[in-house]
């Protein structure tokens, strides 16, 4: 099983932690991963600004880095949720849909194609853990409160095997952050409230740190988290699912 | 109302974050009683598909179940008026109204008559309007237009419903208590119902088969106006229709659950035929409906039973309020049905959500609204409805992520700037900076860190 590394372009550029955490955690996991290295972006954020028709380079280079993989994960729900449901290229049609049917959010990845049942890890630490809506209500990587349905959370499964870990409960566990991609700045009133709402209810309740599947919220919250001056840092669901005893001893 | 659209509509609201917290709790607060009351319902997933296939079948058959409920309402003794669009709808209102002289009239919730400024038309032409339901007599006193298509007044504390009443309504000044402000208004309303000759409803569903048509309220108001009335218009889009009656139990179930969390409304009142001596007219409006019908992508939205629960449970809603939509319906729903009334003067909603998805979710009818949302906003665009600044904007990204080199090297440029020129993003030019920090910029992005450690 050969898999193809996709890291988010603002990853790349802003969070290459997340993206070191992710690799280690696959090789260490015995997976045979590679980065290809002329990646850039899925195209989504033009895509949700309303430019999905500007995107056709961008898939065309996604297929060209992708379509050899036999699964394609990345540490991010949003962007593997837009590759998904929007990668097409007229010429290349049949990589496009191999590439939709075998990209996974790495959460997915592990707990649906690996089934990861044992992880040794260790972060013992209060976490809140923020469901970024893209993961959650598109990927379905947790059940929705709106939903009447079995409960079950893909990332929760996860973080329990992490030792010593101790997850905090939310008041609104599934509320959006208000990130957005470009809603961020076009609507910057409503999004920096709804990043303080999500960050406040984090407080209150004694997280220590903020962890999701997606680091654009992420990086949103800590944003926030850092303009009010808060010793709450966020952390990629990767570099908590790879921590080890030593690298955690602050 | 003014020209703002809904960022700026949005940013005047948020400058009193206590009231944002107090609106956005209230509202969170029904959400849950929607949830409780939902999850109640072990088949809630069942009922929410069985009524999306019903309404995706009526919305495939329109034209057969519209000549059918005509044909049955007629049977019945109702008038039938057709109208294409809201001048239309209004001067049949109207027109009935005049013919018989009335000069005032009371009205019950209806979506569609303030959809096409019902009111205003009917007060330049001389009729006095009475709103009985109680949320909508409020903000009909204070001027304003319904901020909630279910809870019309809920942008309001009840001190300054307390200061509303008493400059119209004679009640003591500083008076705010619920229970006095209430009895008040229906003291109020009952001289209302009792002298005026002519009642106006909505309509939540009008049954194909039967040609009855059915009324929910909670505060009974619709059928105390009807009843009294001499002349009963009831007013409808085309979309209310649905085959048969043994489907309304399927509607009447997930409606007021969706909306407030209640088993049903209080009153569900069928209306079939008119009494003896009254008058009963059923209005049929198409307004841009037919249109939004042949929009594959977004035909359909008018699945919609107007329950408000996208607006209850949506974060932005509930952080910008019902009037930062600059729209008869706001919310979600409201911004996937306005642009297709006025694609211009709406074409900032679709882009008032982070696409979510708890809208699609908690939809009674299964309307895929975020979807919608995002398709919108490329209709928005390729019909030239997106500022040039945007346009450009786009293209200069779309320029450099298609290429490796480019990316690497406005990455590399993004990040010097960051760290060493931090005071040309960290101003009051970039919109993230008013609220955030910017993210900390590395010392290698992660394809410099690969390159040195996997060579």
């Amino acid at each position: 099983m050969r898999v193809g590394l996709f890291v988010p372009c603002y990853v790349d550029q802003f969070y290459p932690n997340a993206a070191i955490a992710t690799l280690k955690l696959l090789r260490k996991l015995g997976v045979d991963v590679y980065y290809p290295e002329k990646q850039t972006c899925c195209g989504q954020p033009m895509a949700n600004s309303g430019y999905e028709h500007l995107t056709k380079d961008c898939d065309r280079l996604f297929i060209d880095n992708f379509s050899e993989f036999d699964y394609i994960v990345s540490p991010s729900g949003s962007c593997v949720l837009h590759v998904k449901d929007h990668l097409h290229d007229d010429q290349k049609e049949q990589q496009a849909t191999h590439i939709r049917k075998r990209v996974y959010e790495l959460v997915e990845f592990l707990t649906d194609i690996l089934k990861v049942d044992k992880i040794t890890a260790s972060f013992p630490h209060k976490v809140g853990l923020h469901q970024s809506c893209h993961g959650q209500r598109g990927l379905h990587l947790s059940s929705m409160t709106e939903l009447v349905d079995t409960p079950f959370s893909k990332p929760m499964q996860l973080l329990n095997q992490v030792e010593g870990l101790e997850i905090i409960e939310l008041t609104r566990p599934d509320e959006c952050c208000g990130f957005g991609g470009t809603f961020c700045v076009a609507e910057e009133a409503v999004s920096a409230k709804m990043g303080k709402d999500r960050v406040e209810d984090h407080l209150m309740n004694g997280a220590e740190y903020i962890t999701a599947a997606d680091m654009s919220c992420l990086m949103h919250m800590e944003g926030i988290l850092k303009r009010k001056n808060s010793k709450v840092k966020v952390l990629h669901i990767a570099e908590i699912l790879n921590a080890e005893k030593e690298v955690v001893s602050e | 109302m003014s020209n703002l659209q809904h960022p700026a509509l949005s940013e005047i609201f948020n400058r009193d974050e206590a009231r944002v917290n107090w609106h956005d709790d209230t509202l969170w607060w029904i959400r849950a009683k929607r949830d409780k009351a939902a999850h109640g319902i072990s088949e809630w997933e069942l009922l929410r598909e069985t009524a999306s296939q019903i309404k995706n079948n009526v919305l495939s058959n329109l034209h057969q179940y519209l000549l059918e409920f005509e044909k049955n309402a007629l049977a019945n003794g109702i008038k039938v008026h057709w109208a294409a669009d809201a001048a239309e709808h209004n001067k049949i209102v109207h027109g009935l109204l005049a013919g018989k002289g009335i000069t005032q009239m009371v009205k019950s919730k209806s979506m569609l008559t303030e959809e096409c400024h019902l009111n205003e038309y009917l007060e330049r032409n001389g009729i006095d309007v009475i709103d009985s339901d109680l949320g909508e007599r409020i903000v009909q006193l204070a001027k304003e237009p319904p901020s909630h298509i279910v809870l019309p007044c809920i942008h309001k504390k009840k001190e300054e419903i307390g200061q509303i009443f008493h400059e119209n309504l004679g009640t003591e000044a500083g008076v705010s208590d619920p229970q006095v402000l209430t009895e008040t208004a229906r003291i109020h309303l009952r001289e209302t119902f009792l002298t005026r000759k002519s009642a106006l409803t909505g309509v939540n569903f009008a049954v194909a088969e039967t040609g009855e048509f059915v009324v929910c309220t909670n505060e009974g108001n619709a059928d105390m106006g009807a009843h009294l009335a001499d002349i009963h218009i009831a007013c409808m889009g085309i979309e209310k229709l649905i085959p048969k009656k043994k489907h309304l139990g399927v509607f009447l179930r997930l409606l007021t659950r969706s909306a407030t969390g209640q088993p049903i409304t209080t009153y569900s009142s069928h209306f079939k035929k008119p009494r003896k001596g009254q008058e009963m007219h059923i209005v049929l409006v198409d307004n841009g409906r037919s249109v939004q019908l042949g929009r594959e992508s977004f035909r359909n939205s008018l699945k919609c039973i107007r329950c408000g629960a996208c607006m209850n449970t949506c974060p932005v809603y509930r952080r910008s309020g019902g009037h930062s939509y600059h729209n008869a319906i706001a919310g979600p729903i409201g911004a996937i049905l306005a642009p297709n009334l006025d694609m211009k003067a709406y074409s900032d909603l679709p882009f008032a959500s982070t696409l979510c998805g708890s809208c699609t979710n908690v939809c009674p009818v299964k309307i895929d609204i975020h979807d919608q949302l995002y398709k919108w906003r490329q209709v928005i665009v390729q019909e030239g409805n997106s500022p040039a600044a945007k346009t450009m904007a786009m293209k200069v990204m779309s320029f450099t992520l298609a290429s490796p080199t480019r990316f690497k090297l406005a990455g590399k440029i993004g990040r010097w700037t960051l760290k060493n020129a931090g005071f040309t993003v960290n101003n009051g030019l970039n919109p993230w900076y008013k609220h955030r920090e910017m993210p900390e910029p590395p010392k290698e992005s992660f394809s410099e860190w690969y390159k040195k450690n996997n060579p």
